[in-house]
């Protein structure tokens, strides 16, 4: 561990369910998360992306092995609350409106009112939403909803931001500019960002290293670098690099050939 | 645009033309038999016998009585059934252990019980209401388990995130995501209190519309009958009524859904 390290994850495994018959999901998982990089992980499905995730916020123990999340436990990181979480769907409470949403977590810090709705549209203009501040969930689309759920996630200025496949429900189009968007934040809020897809192109697009999980029970086969220009620039594409380092993540996920 | 007015609003003008129809019919069908009053008053005989009895304070009386037990039976109900209700439905072990009782609670007839809860308790309003409150509170008490257990697990993981403690997880999550179904069960059983009083009352009160009932039948006043269950309806469409308005006001973001 050097200092850069932020979250240590040190032979986790994760077993559900009883040693016989149960379900591996991961078996000593090893993995340095940097401060302040952009971080992918990418495997199969059901490869236990989404149990890892879960182990570092504290919504699930490791059942071998350790994690630290800026030296401390996922516990006591949790209750410092070091992390903001971001899920596949957008989970907003359908009976509170845009900003009310946004300002939930710092409600229940117990952070006073007028400090909840300055930074409530502070976020607001982040995710350029700030018309919609007294709307309600259900009149925004799916898209604008994650943009929502990425700003709630940030409120009480957490130092990690974990996302499980934010925008695996969302269209190709829809994904890319919310892609660019949470690139956008991910600068100007200076956060970490441990990012679980399945979209190759994704991971390449955005990450500074891409972690390679087999399938299950999950391991870590190879952690790219992706050794491409920040700013990412829009003609991304045009560069060789890009579609070398994507084949190289695709031939660690054994879809070549 | 007139024409559009009317067309949007055609169930205000029809629902009181529907009214005056059916009394019409009544008063004819009494007119053209000749019945005596005791077998079928004319609406209007209704009316005079309900303004009668308002104005000498019987009716009101024994609608407050009724209301009062209304009240407090479904509020005993309501009681149990969030509290219990709540419990269940964290516990599902809990739940296993107890709900073989609570289904039995509402396979025994309520009418059975009823000379027992009289036995134990000698005050007649606390009884009816308890034995009201005993057929009431299943609906709600079903309807707490399931809302609440409608949450789904991400928002349970998001307030575990925050490090949200138990009050705050139920004030913000449950409660509000609760409500809706919640208020499903609120509405079948504030029309259950009112049939439940009712029962009770019209087998062995002294007080009470209920009794009222049953004390006009015993005088052949046919029209007071009439009059009180008019009454009662309109109390039972009132309460049902202020329940409709609560959950509206409760549960606005709902109007804009769909
Ligand atoms: N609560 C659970 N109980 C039992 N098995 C589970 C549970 N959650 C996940 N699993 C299993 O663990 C494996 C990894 O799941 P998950 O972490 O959700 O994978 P991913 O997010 O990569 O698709 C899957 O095979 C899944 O079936
Ligand atoms: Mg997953």
């Amino acid at each position: 561990m050097n200092n850069q390290t932020l979250i240590q994850i040190e032979a986790v495994s994760k077993q559900y369910g009883p040693a016989r018959g149960g379900v591996l999901a991961l078996r000593e998982v090893s993995l340095d998360i940097r401060a302040g990089e952009f971080l992918s992980i990418i495997g199969p499905s059901g490869c236990g992306k989404t149990t890892l995730l879960k182990m570092l916020g504290d919504l699930l123990k490791p059942s071998a092995g350790y994690i630290r999340v800026k030296g401390k436990t996922p516990a006591d990181s949790r209750r410092a609350r070091d992390c903001g979480i971001v899920f596949q769907t957008p989970t907003l409470m359908e009976w509170r409106s845009i900003a009310r949403n946004i300002e939930l977590p710092l409600e229940i810090v117990g952070a006073p009112r007028g400090e909840r709705a300055r930074r409530a549209l502070e976020l607001l203009d982040l995710i350029r939403l700030r018309e919609f501040a007294a709307r309600y969930p259900h009149e925004l689309s799916v898209g604008m909803q994650q943009r929502v759920a990425i700003a709630r996630a940030l409120a009480y200025q957490p130092s990690i931001l974990l996302m499980d496949e934010p925008f695996g429900s969302l269209d190709e189009m829809t994904r890319e500019r919310l892609g660019q968007d949470l690139l956008d934040v991910w600068q100007r809020a200076r956060v970490t960002i441990v990012f679980v897809t399945h979209s190759v192109g994704e991971a390449v697009r955005l990450s500074d290293r891409v972690a390679v999980m087999s399938p299950r029970p999950g391991r870590i086969e190879r952690v790219i670098e992706v050794d491409l220009p920040r700013p990412r620039p829009a003609e991304l594409r045009e560069l060789p690099r890009y579609w070398e380092l994507l084949r190289e993540v695709r031939a660690a996920l054994r879809l070549n050939g | 645009m007139t024409m559009r007015l009317i067309r949007k609003n055609i169930q205000y003008i029809l629902i009181p033309f529907a009214l005056g129809l059916f009394l019409a019919l009544w008063q004819m069908v009494v007119v053209v038999n000749r019945y005596p009053m005791f077998i079928l008053p004319t609406p209007g005989q209704v009316v005079a016998s309900w303004i009668d009895n308002w104005q000498n304070g019987i009716i009101p009386r024994h609608l407050g009585l009724t209301l009062c037990e209304i009240g407090l039976g479904f509020g005993i109900a309501l009681a149990f059934a969030v509290s219990v209700g709540y419990l269940l439905a964290k516990s599902p072990l809990l739940e296993k252990i107890v709900s073989p009782y609570i289904i039995a609670t509402q396979a025994m007839p309520i009418v059975a019980i009823a000379p027992l809860v009289i036995i134990w308790i000698n005050t007649g309003a606390v009884q009816n209401a308890l034995i009201a409150a005993l057929i009431t509170f299943f609906p709600m008490l079903v309807n707490t388990i399931v809302g609440v257990r409608s949450v789904r697990p991400e928002y349970r993981d998001l307030m575990r995130s925050y490090s949200a403690s138990a009050w705050q997880v139920f004030a913000k999550l449950e409660l509000p995501a609760a409500l809706p179904i919640f208020f499903g069960g609120v509405r079948v059983g504030v029309t259950l209190s009112v049939i439940g009083v009712v029962v009770v009352e019209l087998l062995w009160a002294d007080r009470g519309l209920g009794f009222l009932l049953n004390f006009a039948r015993g005088q052949l006043d046919t029209p007071l009958m009439f009059a009180t269950v008019a009454t009662l309806s309109l109390m039972a469409i009132g309460l049902y009524l202020s329940v409709v308005i609560l959950e509206r006001i409760l549960i606005r973001w709902r109007r804009n859904v769909q």
